[in-house]
């Protein structure tokens, strides 16, 4: 389960922030075959949050749409230094975190 | 009526198989959303509201050579303060297995309503971006995308 987080490791308060993730997963769709024609069951991401010091910023409802690990990035307030935590969920009780921090002056 | 098949008669039947046969491969595929799907699935979102043009933004490159993953940047102009934001934003396609490609709920912390991310077409088709702002309403954008080499359809070896 490789998380890559893309964070400013500091910034002004007040300042616009971009915060930019990837997980590593197959997303598999549910739609495709095998070479003798079985459904390749769907494996996919569903979840995803962020929160600052505890409180959610963004959430996504993910869908088989969404392409091989995915990658979504988003935008917050630098209001105060702390950590975001980061939380994927998916089929068959996948489930991943990530932490990074942020230092605002 | 009577079974008897005259020259006009198999005439029509063959024209009308061969416009069936000139449909691309990728229409007959089974699981298919289809405008209606994607209406029906917008109309869960929305419910009853009315839809209005405008406001939002979708990027998406109008060819799309790979249809496995495909960038998308949907924004939308809103000055994202506590009284005035965008609470979420819905992405749907026409012709995927599913309607819906995503959806992402914002709040008045985000600052900037944008959000990126990669998906998969399965056809050229319509991408719909609907956002729903804090007074209530539905702001949406319609983008054309040309896909030269669909997802879903290669097999698992």
């Amino acid at each position: 389960m490789a998380a890559l987080i893309n964070v400013p490791p500091r910034a002004r308060r007040g300042d616009v922030i971009e915060i930019k993730t990837l997980m590593a997963h197959i997303m598999e769709t549910g739609y495709r075959r095998t070479a003798i024609g079985d459904i390749v069951p769907r494996d996919i991401i569903t979840s995803f949050t962020c929160r600052y010091n505890g409180t959610e910023i963004f959430r996504a409802d993910l869908f088989p749409a969404i392409a091989a690990n995915p990658f979504i990035s988003f935008f917050t307030v630098a209001a105060e230094s702390g950590t975001f935590d980061f939380e994927w969920i998916g089929d068959n009780g996948f489930s991943a975190t990530a932490k990074a921090a942020i230092t605002v002056e | 009526m009577d079974d008897q098949t005259t020259r006009r008669n198999f005439l029509a039947l063959a024209g009308g198989a061969a416009v069936v046969a000139a449909v691309p491969i990728v229409s007959v595929r089974p699981a298919q959303a289809t405008p209606a799907t994607m209406a029906a699935a917008i109309r869960n979102v929305v419910g009853g509201a009315v839809v209005h043009p405008g406001k939002v933004k979708l990027d998406i490159p109008p060819l799309v050579e790979n249809g496995n993953t495909v960038p998308m940047t949907v924004g939308v102009a809103s000055p994202m303060t506590t009284e005035d934001h965008v609470r979420s934003i819905h992405v749907f396609n026409e012709k995927n297995p599913q309607p819906n490609i995503g959806n992402f709920h914002l709040g008045p912390r985000a600052g900037r309503a944008v959000v990126s991310t990669r998906i998969r077409l399965a056809d050229s088709q319509k991408i719909t971006a609907i956002a729903h702002l804090a007074d209530g309403s539905f702001w949406s954008v319609s983008v054309d995308v040309i896909v030269t080499l669909a997802a879903c359809t290669e097999e698992v070896i």
